[in-house]
Order: structure tokens, then sequence, then C-alpha cells
């Protein structure tokens, strides 16, 4: 064993850690996890602000095995100009996407909602595609008290 | 084990109005990511599509990821103009389709 001191504390501390938010030896989603599923939702197009793009989510999850997440997008929905799809990503769970709703004109608004999981507080993302390529992007953070210790 | 899905859709709308459809239905959705008491993975089984189509055309659908939680609920819109019937489907991991209909009348 040539274990240096430090470099055992600072593991230990990173398995305490992921024991703390009950993910123990399951890694969590990286930044390029995210870019990479944002890279192949919108075909290489570069993701714009907001926009008409809204995510609706609480600012407290009191409980992250059920979190109400809602997407709204103002669009007029014909057939020349409508919102195809948008996707729900949690940057910090063991695997980021969440769901991907796809919408078409006959959909008279772009505006669908559900439930999520969601394994520690974190941002939580949408990304919204119209039907000429156009991307937008929004972020909200959600802080998830289960355990009581407050986020 | 998956039951009769829960639909709240008006029996009745004016043309051209926009509806909000609710969709509720019971499945465990194993992500595939928690351990059993053993340490070994417990197997994913969640339901990863849901398509539903008025009079034949699909009108709205979401892939469904492990994040989604159990027994999941999804809410979306339609603008109808005709009177008809929705049809929605829910698929799982095995291939199974649960699938389930409802009537629209026009008011009038």
């Amino acid at each position: 064993m040539n274990i240096s001191r430090r470099a055992f504390l600072s593991t230990s501390a990173a398995a305490s850690a992921a024991a703390f938010f009950g993910i123990s030896g399951q890694a969590i989603a990286t930044v390029e996890d995210v870019e990479k599923l944002i890279a192949e939702f919108g075909g290489g197009a570069a993701a714009g602000d907001a926009g008409p793009l809204q995510l609706t989510t609480p600012e407290i999850a009191e409980n992250g095995n059920s979190v109400p997440v809602s997407v709204n997008v103002d669009s007029p929905m014909t057939d020349d100009d409508y919102i195809e799809s948008v996707m729900i990503m949690a940057s910090e769970n063991p695997r980021p996407e969440v769901a991907t709703f796809h919408f078409t004109p006959a959909s008279g608004i772009a505006k669908a909602s559900t439930r999520m999981r969601l394994a520690k507080t974190q941002d939580v993302l949408a990304v919204a595609k119209t039907n000429s390529g156009q991307l937008f992007k929004v972020s909200n953070n959600v802080k998830v008290t289960i355990g009581g210790c407050g986020g | 084990m998956a039951s009769k899905p829960r639909v709240k859709i008006p029996k009745s709308v004016s043309a051209g109005d926009v509806i909000t459809i609710k969709t509720l239905i019971k499945h465990k959705m194993e992500s595939g990511q928690r351990k059993d008491k053993e340490g070994n993975v417990i197997p994913r089984d969640i339901i990863n599509h849901f398509e539903a189509a008025f009079n034949g055309n699909v009108v709205f659908s979401v892939d469904i990821d492990p994040a989604v939680s159990a027994n999941p609920y999804i809410e979306f819109s339609s603008r109808i103009s005709e009177a008809g019937t929705f049809v929605m489907k829910w698929t799982d991991d095995a291939g199974t389709v649960i699938e389930t209909s409802k009537d629209i009348a026009l008011k009038g």
C-alpha cells in the first residue's frame, strides 16, 4: 500500500459526498454529456437564449422522486412555423436525459408537463427546436430537500 | 403489471378549441440505476414512449427516459377542429403497448 495521506483524504471525501446524496458508486452526468445531448438534439446548431421558451419547475422540491416540470413555448404552431420538439435534461442526475416532447401543428400550443426524478439539487435544462432548426435554451435551479438537510 | 391508464379529456368541444389532455399510467419505471440487497443491478423496466393520435394523425409524442417518475404523468394540448377519436399508446421496454381511446364530439 502506497497511498499518500492527501490522496486518501480526497478520495474518502468524494466517497462520503456521493454516499450523502444516496447515489453511492454512481457517476453523475458531466457537462460534456449534456453538451453532447444538445448537439445530437439540435444537429449541431448553437443553442440561443430562452426566447419564447419557458420552463416551469418548483424552486424547492421536497421529494426528488416526483418533481413537476412544465415547458411552454410561445409559437404560432402553423404548418410553416411551429415548435418541433423540446428536450428536458437534469444536469446532475446519473443520466441527464429526462424526456423529449414532440409537437405538431395540430398540438395547437407547444405546452407539455410531466414529473421527473432529481437525484440532488441541480440545474434543470430545456432546449426547444423549431421546424426550421432554431434552438432555444433555458435552465432553472431546483433545490431538492429530501433528507431534511435543506438542500 | 400495467393497469388501465387514466385519461382526462373533454367529451365535447367547440371547433378550433385548444384542449388540455392529462394522462396517468401505473408503472414502476425501474430506472436500471438501483441495486437490490445482494448488490445486483435491478434491470431497467420503463415506459419509453408515449404517442397520442387524433383520427389517425399523430398530434404529440414523448421519448421517455428513466428520469421520469414512477406512474408517469403526461399533460399535453391539441387543437380540435372536427369530431373524432383520440388514441393514446404507451410502449414499455419489453415492447408491450398499452392503448386507450377517447371520443370527442363537437358542441352545437
